[in-house]
């Protein structure tokens, strides 16, 4: 007892969220200081073993643009790769990587270790210190007592976390791990308002049982595109694992159906809230009576271990019906269960507390991020994680904090999201939230972000160099192709015929010939004579850009107009009650969100456009 | 602001019905000059002094003619509904007369209200000064308006229930769109790009219907411009003449028009008939008559309703011959006139020369005049629009948001054949979706991810 100490920034939890935001502070040179239950548990991924996917492939991106560090980590620990959506447009393509899921966790873990500044630490945090209604650290269960400028919460799953495998329930946080149960009434203590999620997990099952003849096996890409723009491609080409499809059939169904009464979500056990887009196998069973078989994958969860993990049968079904479910599955029939399937319940914040900037409205210099937050997943996680730990940051160097707009990356229509909707299940990030996808893409979030990253000072110099050279390079090619001209000639209409396209009549210019949808810039070869060898990453830019231009300039349209009602800014201090032809409900959700702008106010539900300009006349005329 | 406020606007505050009582409501600061203008107390006494909340009984004069006995209560600012000057005339007269004096107030400076506007005005001038107003009403109109949505609320046509129809239907194509994209390995949109094609060509032909019923509304809200062909004295003169006497339904007798173009409101069996009479057409060598035939040809081109006269107890000459050819591609009846008279031509000998239907009429013995209006009804008010204020008022802006979701789904059609990835599609719904949706007053919100997860299965 008595015994404390003094940092610049302290984070509460170490998974994806909570390494991000040590990262971030440390790098910044702030004396940091990362809190974990289990030092086991660094970046560890207790759920799915891929990093990216839909939409999560763009956040991967935008982290690593900003100076993040989980694109970075997974290029090294990936064992199989893959675009999705390759048939579709550029701003739906997502990279999604199978991890290795202990490697992943080792390497960040030593990621950490290795990072200067940062100090490790296994405890219990189990108090926060709050005077002034301003963070001054926090309380260890031990004693010890941490003071600090600004104070990071990543507390994931694991305030008072319950697992739930059909009657059975173990008072642990995820795999098995101590639970968190003596923060969450000092935070409510403190003020701050907490609500109960749930999520689930499937099975994981043991490789040597499981008849993999019949299956369809899944594919990494050949070749594998890296996550972070400063990961050298020729590094990541490396043999790759194989996943594998199977199916649920009527017997599976009949099975889950009959002892339905047996699962606490049906029986009403558990209060939590579960996400709709990870639903367990017997909500889609219940939800979705017409669908005669639903997909699972079976994907490794590492190299050195047997583990599978079955994505897509999530269950909180006991014990023994799991068993009689999975072997009921074509490949599955002798398979054994290494863990459980279960389901976890645990406390978390209601984001609407938090400004864009991630810090606590009623809390000065107390941040929050990931799942704490009301978020799911591993990639949503990081990405509020980052921006929290920059922001915190901030705040103890004196400097403006960073906002990321709905505008400007998937990260800023996360955040906007988590704290202006009302969210009632674990937020996870899907491409259709984005207004502006087209702007957007995995493709350009180092066009988009990494300015940014370089002007907090979490990018290099040197990497930011690349990216004005890259930039450079892209314009000057456009402008070339656009004054490049070809004409009605023998080669070229040969060419074009080959490439199934209309022959030229006339001049045009080879960026015309290009914006042809069966046309891109490298079957143009031939007959551009003049062109220079340029890199993959500045070709598919040229191509995006002059496919697509006319959808472009259509949203970057929309984003002015957006960014008008962004910019007009809602003081800090102003008294709803003071306005009064707002209506009663309008007033009461503006005094609890507590907007920062007028576009932040117009998207929260409950206030109109009338309401908004009352709002704008009000702000006018004081 | 300021010049909003100025503005004084009026309305009929009562809906259209058969009811003989009605209220004109004029607002805005000038309601009080105004009203002094046109009223009259029953005892002639001076109405310069006007109390407020104090109810007077008089008439409502256009010039020397009373157009009726009313009540008239004027409320002073900041003592009304809107917060401004604001008079409300109770009329007794019926729709006709109501729409006089309307017509009166407007003639003396006020302009016709917006949907809501009253209310948007008690609204805005709460406690505000409201030097901003048209930042706030680009946002109001930008955005989807609360009072749209109260007055598309009333609207008891199946617009709103057609729409939003329209709207799922596009959701679910988003939704499913959506859901492959965020779910690649779970749907897969093979063949789709066909199905949805086909689907659209029925959503835009339905949304064209729409854009149709909206020219209704046009038409019951302007009235129908119809413009009377026919060579000289084959009875186009005594016809007005006889129309503008029915039901003694004479409007207006606008002045300055051209003495070539007569032009005349009649309202005939509800319908609001602007008519053009023309001098007749005939070649001419007269150069004043040439400029009149001239003036006819134009205001023909642009009318809604060309009537033709043809004088039955006379042969068909060339020029009416000329004038079957002229009126064959537009919307037009013929008028078999001077039925009462021993025919030279028949009917049938009509049909040789037009496609047109043809109403038998006698203008003397006013007979024929409930099927000329039968007809002219069945070409112009289609389905169940009803004879809704509202409905007619807020149709440009709805007209305008139907032609930008009928563009963005056209839109969606180019990217089809042009081989766009099937995220590009969804970028046009959506922005029909919203188009249609700021016409029945919603909100986008969450409703694609609810769509997404009701009617798609994701996940792990």
């Amino acid at each position: 007892m008595g015994f404390s100490e003094y940092y610049d920034v302290v984070v509460v939890g170490a998974g994806h969220a909570g390494c991000e935001a040590a990262l971030a502070a440390a790098r910044l040179k702030l004396n940091t200081i990362i809190f974990t239950v289990s030092i086991n548990s660094i970046a560890l991924m207790p759920c799915n073993p891929n990093i990216g996917g839909t939409s999560k492939g763009h956040l991967v991106r935008e982290i690593d643009a900003l100076g993040g560090e989980m694109g970075k980590n997974i290029d090294k620990t990936f064992i199989q790769s893959k675009m999705l959506n390759r048939s579709k447009g550029p701003a739906v393509h997502s990279l999604r990587a199978q991890a290795d899921k202990a490697d992943y966790s080792r390497e960040m873990r030593q990621t950490l270790e290795n990072q200067d500044n940062l100090t490790i630490k296994q405890a219990e945090v189990c108090e926060l210190i709050v005077e002034d209604d301003t963070v001054k650290g926090v309380k260890i269960f031990t004693g010890g007592v941490y003071y600090a400028k600004a104070v990071i919460l990543c507390t994931g799953t694991y305030l008072k976390a319950r697992c739930l495998c059909g009657e059975a329930i173990t008072y642990t946080g995820p795999n098995g791990l101590m639970a968190a149960n003596h923060l969450s009434d000092s935070l409510e203590k403190a003020g701050i308002e907490l609500v109960r999620f749930k999520t689930g997990t499937p099975a994981r099952i043991d490789s040597r049982s499981i008849d993999y003849s019949r299956m369809t096996p899944q594919y990494g890409d050949d070749p594998v595109i890296p996550f972070s723009f400063s990961t050298d491609p020729a590094s990541v080409q490396k043999e790759q694992v194989l996943c594998y499809l199977t199916y649920t059939n009527e017997n599976t169904h009949k099975i889950i159906l009959e002892n339905l009464d047996r699962s606490p979500l049906y029986s009403g056990v558990i209060e939590g809230t579960g996400p709709r887009y990870c639903p367990s196998l017997e909500d889609k069973i219940v939800r979705f009576k017409d669908k005669e078989r639903h997909q699972l994958f079976i994907e490794p969860e590492g190299i050195h271990t047997n583990e599978m993990y079955v994505s897509g049968a999530s269950s909180s079904l006991p014990e023994d019906v799991q068993i009689r479910m999975y072997h009921s599955i074509p490949g599955l029939e002798n398979c054994k269960i290494v863990r459980n399937a279960y389901a976890i319940e645990y406390d978390c914040i209601n984001p609407a507390q938090l400004y864009p900037t991630l810090e606590f409205k009623k809390i000065k210099n107390l941040f929050a991020g990931g799942q704490f937050n009301g978020s799911s997943g591993y990639e949503e996680a990081a990405a509020q994680g980052l921006i929290a730990g920059i922001n915190a940051s901030m705040s103890v160097l004196g400097k403006e904090k960073i906002i990321i707009d709905r505008s400007e990356g998937y990260i800023g229509v996360l955040i906007d999201d988590l704290v202006t909707k009302e969210n009632h299940e674990p937020y996870r990030m899907m491409t259709s939230r984005s207004e502006y996808r087209l702007l957007l893409r995995q493709d350009n979030a180092d066009q988009r972000l990494m300015k940014k990253g370089h002007d907090i000072g979490l990018v290099s110099d040197e990497q930011y160099e690349h990216l004005l050279d890259k930039v450079k390079k892209i314009e000057k090619e456009i402008k070339r192709l656009k004054n490049t001209f070809v004409g009605n000639d023998e080669k070229i209409n040969d060419l074009l015929l080959s490439l199934n396209s209309t022959p030229l009549n006339s001049g045009a210019s080879l960026f015309e010939l290009i914006s042809r949808p069966e046309i891109d810039y490298r079957s143009l070869s031939e007959i551009d004579t003049d062109r220079k060898s340029l890199p993959d990453e500045v070709i598919e830019q040229v191509d995006i850009y002059i496919k697509y231009n006319g959808y472009i300039e259509r949203q970057e349209k929309q984003v002015e107009a957006f960014k008008k009602l962004e910019m007009r800014k809602i003081p800090f201090d102003i008294d709803y009650d003071d306005i009064k032809s707002l209506r009663l409900e309008a007033r009461q959700k503006l005094k609890n969100f507590r907007p920062i702008s007028i576009g932040q106010a117009s998207r929260i539900s409950g206030v109109s456009p009338a309401d908004i300009s009352v709002l704008l006349v009000y702000l006018k005329n004081s | 602001m300021q010049n909003i406020n100025n503005e004084i606007i009026a309305a009929i505050a009562t809906g259209f019905n058969n009811s003989g009582i009605g209220i004109v409501r004029i607002s805005g600061s000038g309601s009080f000059s105004l009203i002094k203008k046109i009223f009259k107390k029953k005892d002639g006494s001076s109405f310069e002094d006007i109390d407020s909340h104090r109810v007077y009984y008089g008439f409502i004069m256009d010039g020397e003619d009373v157009l009726d006995e009313v009540l008239v209560v004027p409320m002073k600012s900041p003592h009304s509904f809107t917060t401004e000057d604001t008079v409300e005339i109770d009329c007794h007269g019926g729709n006709l007369v109501l729409r006089r004096i309307l017509e009166l107030v407007l003639r003396c400076g006020a302009r016709i209200a917006e949907p809501g506007e009253f209310t948007k005005r008690a609204f805005l001038n709460g406690r505000l000064d409201l030097s901003e107003a048209e930042a706030v009403i680009d946002v109001i109109n930008s955005k989807n308006d609360l009072f749209l949505k109260n007055s598309l609320r009333q609207l008891k046509g199946d617009l709103y229930k057609d729409i939003s129809n329209i709207r799922q239907e596009l959701l679910y194509e988003i939704a499913r769109i959506e859901s492959a994209l965020d779910d690649p390995e779970h749907y897969d949109l093979t063949g789709y790009s066909s199905e949805l094609k086909e689907k659209l060509l029925n959503v835009i032909e339905r949304i064209r219907g729409f854009i149709k019923g909206y020219e209704n509304g046009r038409i019951i809200k302007e009235g129908i411009k119809t413009v009377i062909l026919g060579k000289p004295n084959v009875g186009k003169s005594s016809f007005l003449n006889m129309l503008s006497g029915y039901e003694k339904s004479i409007v207006t007798d606008i002045p300055g028009t051209t003495r070539d173009v007569i032009e005349e409101s009649v309202i005939l069996d509800g319908l609001n008939l602007i008519l053009y009479d023309t001098a007749g057409i005939r070649e001419s060598d007269d150069k004043v008559e040439q400029i009149g035939v001239k003036k006819a040809m134009e205001s023909a081109g642009n009318s809604d309703l060309l009537i033709l006269m043809i004088d039955s107890s006379d042969d068909l000459t060339s020029e009416d011959i000329d004038l079957f050819g002229f009126i064959k591609d537009k919307n037009a009846i013929v008028l078999y006139n001077k039925s009462d008279l021993n025919s030279v031509i028949h009917p049938d000998d009509l049909k040789k020369y037009t496609d047109k239907d043809i109403v038998k009429i006698s203008v003397k013995d006013k007979t024929g005049i409930s099927e000329l209006s039968g007809l002219i009804n069945d070409m112009f008010i289609k389905g169940s629009l009803s004879y809704n204020d509202e409905v007619m008022i807020t149709n440009e802006r709805h007209k305008k948001l139907l032609d930008d979701s009928l563009n963005s789904l056209s839109n969606v059609m180019v990217s089809i054949d042009s081989g766009l990835p099937e995220d590009f599609y969804s970028i046009d719904l959506k922005d029909a979706y919203d188009s249609l949706g700021m016409i029945i007053g919603e909100n986008t919100g969450d409703d694609i991810i609810d769509m997404i997860f009701s009617e798609f299965c994701l996940g792990k």
